[in-house]
């Protein structure tokens, strides 16, 4: 744990969120915690429906009404999940933003595009539109956005997507929030403007050192974006670790077919792409233990009947030695929930 | 290009579109003929001519007179203005409950649109014309009571219609990017819902206004509506009822008034459903 005087910027500690479906209550997210300084960059890997994004929307308080939340989720030292609607408005936008997966949609066809940076400005920092106008041409000219002064007054329908997710951008970080959700922001874009976006967000977080929660199902993006990852499955956090532990050691099964599955550049011709045998679970079929245990080898009974507790693992040797002292300990630290993963270390 | 520019660039795009063309048309003649009915009428509609009553189409007299000798080509721009004034009046109480409630509904969700929305069904149970005939029984015939009747028909219409787009609006990410960008719900439905359920409700305006029309000539043939001796297109309908063998044209000619301005405002209605719907919008 974190001592009392250094409080971090946020804070998630056993979150559940459980919606309301025609199948019943059913429990999304069962027990995420994690823990981000300022300027900390953290990954949330894990396939669809496996409760990413429902996350990310947890902590920005947009969670559909049909779902209930607890746990706690603490911003600054203080609490999101008891806080009015009201006040969650004052926090959105300012203190914390995000960026959504299409930038198709996530703009609105009838505004000027510099209206829609200004919205945040003018809310928030209590700009008139003139200055909001000026403040949104600086900001579209930090994320680099060609002739931005032009584009101003263009439309959505008038930019291409990696244009739109640069507005997208800019509109997020319009108030320097100190904390940057990116849901999936390169997932619509094609591979060349993927590259360019996600060097244009890891400058922007390091530049006003934002702290990144970047969600995202690619691993190898991953690597170069963030310090540390966590891998979800079946609303529940399976393994976390430094990004660099991560990739040299797996101890959950599913992280371990999840790296086995990614196709690797040089593969002779004709080899078959690994897959996790088995399909993801429906949320209203997940069991009531460990959600991967019917697609997983080292099942156990005791996995069966209840979600095996997240364990600290011992880190190896180099690692210890290679971190950056400045960061806080609990960056490097290992989870894994898998009862198991001392045999799967040993078969690996 | 300068905004100006842009909208005779707007204009003359819209009106390659035929039916909108026609329906525009027919509409801006009848707005014109109110308009013009308001300074000058071929004769002074109140005039009573005996000795020339029922008197055939003539240069005198374009489309003959009723049985009083009233010239009803004056009648008929007279009218006009009754059925405009219908129609916005009606349209407009309409649109400023209905539009609001089915916002509201929309942005509430949960018990506040279930309430809302059943009670908007509640009302529709009952014929707008029917509702509108127990008003008149209750308060007395007149113009006033039978435009409050058809307005008051015109908000759940607008109420639902509005809450359906504003649902489909609250669904895209945009106004899920402006709650994150800190946004309160009354903000983003007056930014971001309301422009892009506009061009529903523009269309479905015109829809309702030319059923106002035709409910107001119903209700005045039946006496409840316009009072003698205001012209009104229904009315003389109804005093043509008792001619009809003598002088048929008499009934024809509000006949094909009250025609021509429900189908002007329904390709109207028509043609901005194509235009304002970017799918088929070709350019912009």
């Amino acid at each position: 744990m974190t001592p009392a005087h250094n409080t971090p910027l946020l804070s998630v500690r056993n979150l559940r969120v459980a919606l309301q479906t025609s199948h019943g209550q059913l429990e999304a997210l069962r027990g995420v915690d994690f823990e981000m300084q300022r300027g900390e960059t953290l990954g949330l890997i894990g396939e669809s429906g496996c409760g990413k994004s429902l996350t990310a929307l947890a902590i920005m308080g947009l969670l559909p009404d049909r779902a209930t939340v607890s746990g706690s989720i603490a911003l600054h030292g203080s609490e999101l999940t008891q806080m009015s609607e009201d006040t969650l408005c004052t926090l959105r936008g300012a203190r914390m933003a995000m960026i959504f997966q299409e930038p198709m949609t996530a703009l609105n066809p009838l505004h000027p595009i510099w209206k829609q940076i200004a919205e945040p400005l003018q809310l928030h920092q209590g700009m008139d539109l003139v200055s909001a106008k000026a403040r949104a041409l600086e900001l579209l000219d930090r994320v680099q956005l060609p002739r931005a002064r032009e584009r101003l007054d263009n439309y959505p329908h008038q930019l291409s997507g990696g244009q739109r997710q640069r507005v997208m951008i800019s509109m997020a970080l319009a108030c320097q929030p100190d904390i940057l959700i990116a849901d999936e922001p390169t997932t619509a874009l094609d591979v060349t403007v993927q590259k360019e976006v996600l060097a244009l967000i890891r400058q922007l977080v390091a530049e006003d050192g934002m702290g990144l929660l970047l969600i995202s199902h690619n691993l190898g993006l991953m690597r170069d974006q963030v310090e540390r990852v966590m891998v979800m499955y079946g609303g529940a956090v399976v393994e976390s670790a430094y990004t660099k532990a991560l990739f040299e050691r797996r101890l959950h099964p599913y992280t371990q077919g999840l790296f086995a599955a990614q196709p690797q550049l040089g593969l002779k011709r004709g080899t078959r792409l690994q897959t996790i045998a088995g399909n993801v679970p429906e949320i209203f079929n997940w069991p009531q233990g460990c959600a991967f245990a019917d697609r997983c080898a080292y099942v156990k009974d005791s996995c069966r009947q209840a979600l095996p507790p997240i364990e600290l693992v011992p880190q190896m040797a180099h690692f210890k030695e290679s971190q950056e002292t400045d960061k806080p300990r609990q960056l490097a630290e290992h989870w894994v929930r898998c009862p198991e993963w001392q045999k799967l270390e040993a078969a690996a | 290009m300068s905004s100006a520019q842009t909208f005779t660039r707007h204009v003359q795009q819209a009106f390659k579109h035929r039916s909108f063309a026609a329906g525009a048309v027919i509409v801006l003649v009848l707005v014109l003929s109110a308009a013009l009915s308001l300074f000058w009428t071929p004769y002074p509609v109140a005039d009573i001519d005996i000795p020339n009553k029922l008197a055939t189409a003539s240069a005198q007299h374009w489309f003959g007179t009723d049985s009083l000798g009233r010239d009803i080509a004056s009648l008929l721009l007279v009218g006009s203005q009754n059925s405009l004034l219908v129609g916005f009046i009606a349209v407009g109480i309409g649109l400023g409950l209905g539009v609001p409630l089915g916002l509201w509904a929309s942005a509430q969700r949960g018990w506040v649109e279930e309430v809302v929305m059943r009670v908007a069904d509640f009302t529709f149970a009952f014929p707008a014309l029917l509702s509108a005939i127990l008003l008149t029984a209750i308060y007395g015939p007149g113009l006033v009571v039978s435009i409050t009747a058809i307005g008051i028909f015109n908000i759940p219409v607008f109420a639902r219609i509005t809450r359906g787009a504003a649902n489909a609006v609250w669904s895209r990410d945009f106004t899920l990017a402006a709650k994150a960008a800190g946004k309160s719900k009354w903000a983003i439905t007056w930014e971001h819902v309301l422009p892009n359920v506009a061009s529903v409700l523009i269309v479905q305006a015109t829809v309702q206004f030319a059923i106002a029309i035709l409910a107001e000539a119903a209700l005045s043939y039946l006496g409840l509506g316009t009072q003698p001796p205001n012209p009104s297109w229904g009315r003389m309908l109804n005093e043509a009822q008792s001619q009809m063998f003598q002088a048929p044209m008499l009934a024809v000619y509000p006949g094909i008034a009250i025609a021509l301005a429900v189908l002007g405002l329904n390709l109207m209605g028509d043609g901005l459903r194509d235009l304002l719907d970017p799918r088929l919008s070709r350019t912009r």
